[in-house]
């Protein structure tokens, strides 16, 4: 009785499971009231966008109190604790404190490219969320080239570190913003041939139609893609300048990287649009990859919007628990894993991808023996190449050492040579 | 429809930002300056393109230059000495406004010379599966013919750049 009463999302415009209700109510009382057309596409054009950024603007709030305890409590820390609840009002006190700040500026500086700076890498964020699925209708800018939007919005970034590292006239943030521009370049290959191969089983760059793809043969993307989920989440860590690469902001090496001389709430727009990214690319992989707001039977009890939250938090678990305990890498173990590493292998992985689909399409064998085939080949193929490569390239481990390790064994560009004439590189491996 | 209020208008604005940033990029003196004005000069471009309602090509426009051309260039304005990344000007600005100007009289000389006719068929629906096909069927060996193309420049750029092992620089 209760379960029967649950399935039931009902159309009423209260009712908050399917918010598109909403929206359909507005649009019929303009359109029996002879409203204009354009007055529709303003309004619902409104509410989505106030409903993504207020979403926006409550995670990045939000986050900061969930990634500073969660990694606090990996590291055997308490995290923040003292104002209020579990530390939950620590959020409203770093804002007001940022608030107050003085918001300095370098007098060589070049002033408007300063201040655009932050807006700019603020904007990308904010963009990629509305061509975001949130439910079976909802979805605010439903584009037929969603994927493409995503990769193009998300490369704007870039440009924005860049004007910001630029115009302090600081030496360590041209360094900062270098690193980003190199690992940018490097990083964005593997993300494009990883996604392509999403895009090609699914037949469509509509995100809509990808959720809608997983629903029909019932496998998350993840399944029928371990490879190329492995490959972007790593290269989109990359891209989100998040701990394991982070290297652009390294404070042991280049002291803030491209935000060194931000301050107040300069500086804080920085930081809420870090979090905002992760939180956007966490949405991104929980659509391409975990099947969006669908979770086989689940989503006609819960409303789907729910779900995808759900499924966005459960993958920013995991970027917050790669930061939370993977050391930094340096920029050329970075920039060589990118290309010697992940590129190959999500070339590999698309050559293997068209040639599924090409059979599956040739053959006609119904999907119900596909898909569990694919499954499985694509499972192993991934674990035995992953496996293959990581021999191939890494060092063999070692628990134990059996032999001494010389500096001249690791692959570190020598010293130049020291006053006394010997280079020291050369003086450590006797 | 493409006579619609909103679409003249966004044409307008999205035409005067993009002209407005094109002016700025020969105009500002510094280098990066006029990476950035580009950049959204290019942006403008895109907008114009979903305008027409071509959302493929739009997208490419701001993947392809907003995104991978301008920070390209501000890569290479990067690795240039300081002293040379000024918009500085140059013996060549007579000429130069000369040949724009001429282009621009041959544009608008065209422009008003053609007979334009407004079609009378609905909207472009969705534009990427449609170029998908065109590029991979009827047009496959230009498209192939293209990207080898491309490869043979990048190789050779890699070629003539790439030091002589020993050869410490």
């Amino acid at each position: 009785m209760i379960m029967a009463l649950l399935t039931i999302i009902t159309d009423n415009w209260w009712d908050i499971r399917d918010l598109s209700n909403l929206s359909h109510e507005i649009e019929k009382l303009i359109g029996d009231a002879n409203g204009p057309a354009w007055l529709i596409y303003v309004v619902s054009g409104l509410l989505g966008a106030i409903g993504i950024v207020s979403f926006i603007g409550g995670v990045a709030v939000i986050n900061i109190w969930v990634e500073r305890r969660v990694v606090g409590r990996m590291q055997s820390r308490l995290g923040p604790n003292r104002l209020g609840p579990f530390g939950l009002l620590q959020p409203v006190a770093d804002a007001i404190k940022l608030m107050q700040k003085e918001v300095l500026m370098p007098g060589t500086a070049s002033g408007l490219i300063f201040t655009a700076a932050p807006i700019m890498f603020t904007v990308p964020g904010i963009l990629l969320m509305a061509v975001l699925p949130w439910g079976r209708n909802m979805t605010l800018a439903s584009l037929d080239v969603g994927v493409l939007f995503l990769l193009a919005a998300s490369s704007l970034a870039a440009l924005a570190v860049f004007m910001a590292g630029y115009s302090s006239d600081n030496k360590y943030a041209l360094f900062g913003s270098m690193r980003v521009i190199a690992m940018l370049v490097s990083y964005e290959i593997p993300i494009v041939i990883s996604l392509l191969g999403v895009v090609l089983f699914a037949g469509t760059m509509d995100l809509q139609g990808i959720v809608l793809f997983q629903e029909k043969y019932w496998a998350f993307m993840i399944l029928l893609q371990p490879l190329a989920f492995f490959i972007y989440f790593i290269s989109v860590s990359a891209e989100l300048n998040r701990t394991p690469a982070d290297i652009a902001e390294a404070e042991s090496e280049i002291v803030g990287g491209y935000h060194t001389e931000y301050s107040g709430m300069k500086f804080g727009l920085f930081y809420a649009a870090e979090l905002i990214n992760a939180v956007v690319v966490s949405a991104i992989i929980s659509t391409l990859f975990l099947g969006g707001w669908w979770a086989y039977k689940l989503d006609e009890i819960v409303p789907g919007w729910m779900i995808y939250i759900g499924k966005i938090y459960g993958v920013y678990f995991l970027f917050v628990w790669t930061r939370g305990t993977l050391p930094r890498f340096r920029i050329d173990q970075l920039l060589a894993f990118a290309w010697k590493w992940m590129t190959p292998m999500a070339i590999l992985n698309l050559i293997l991808v068209a040639a599924e689909v090409l059979v599956w399409d040739e053959s006609g064998w119904s999907a119900g023996v596909m898909i569990p085939a694919f499954v499985v080949i694509n499972g192993t193929l991934a674990i035995a190449t992953v496996y293959a490569f990581m021999r191939l390239l890494a060092p063999k481990f070692e628990r134990f050492p059996t032999a001494l390790r010389f500096y001249s064994n690791i692959d570190v560009p020598s010293l130049p040579a020291t006053a006394d004439g010997a280079a020291r590189a050369g003086t450590q491996t006797v | 429809m493409i006579n619609d209020t909103g679409i003249v208008v966004a044409f307008y604005i999205l035409a005067a930002t993009t002209v407005g940033c094109a002016l700025m990029v020969a105009f500002v003196r510094e280098l990066v300056q006029a990476v950035l004005f580009l950049a959204l000069a290019f942006v403008g471009i895109a907008g114009i393109y979903i305008v027409l309602s071509a959302d493929f090509v739009a997208v490419v426009q701001v993947l392809i230059y907003a995104g991978a051309v301008a920070v390209l260039m501000t890569f290479a304005v990067m690795l240039t000495p300081a002293a040379d990344r000024k918009n500085s000007s140059t013996a060549f600005w007579a000429p130069a406004a000369v040949l724009a100007g001429l282009v621009l009289v041959i544009i608008v000389f065209v422009s008003y010379d053609t007979n334009w006719q407004i079609a009378n068929r609905p909207q472009f629906g969705a534009t990427a599966a449609a170029l998908g096909e065109a590029l991979l069927k009827p047009y496959v060996v230009p498209f192939e013919v293209a990207s080898v193309l491309l490869m043979t420049a990048m190789v050779g750029a890699i070629v003539l750049t790439k030091e002589e092992e020993g050869e410490d620089a």
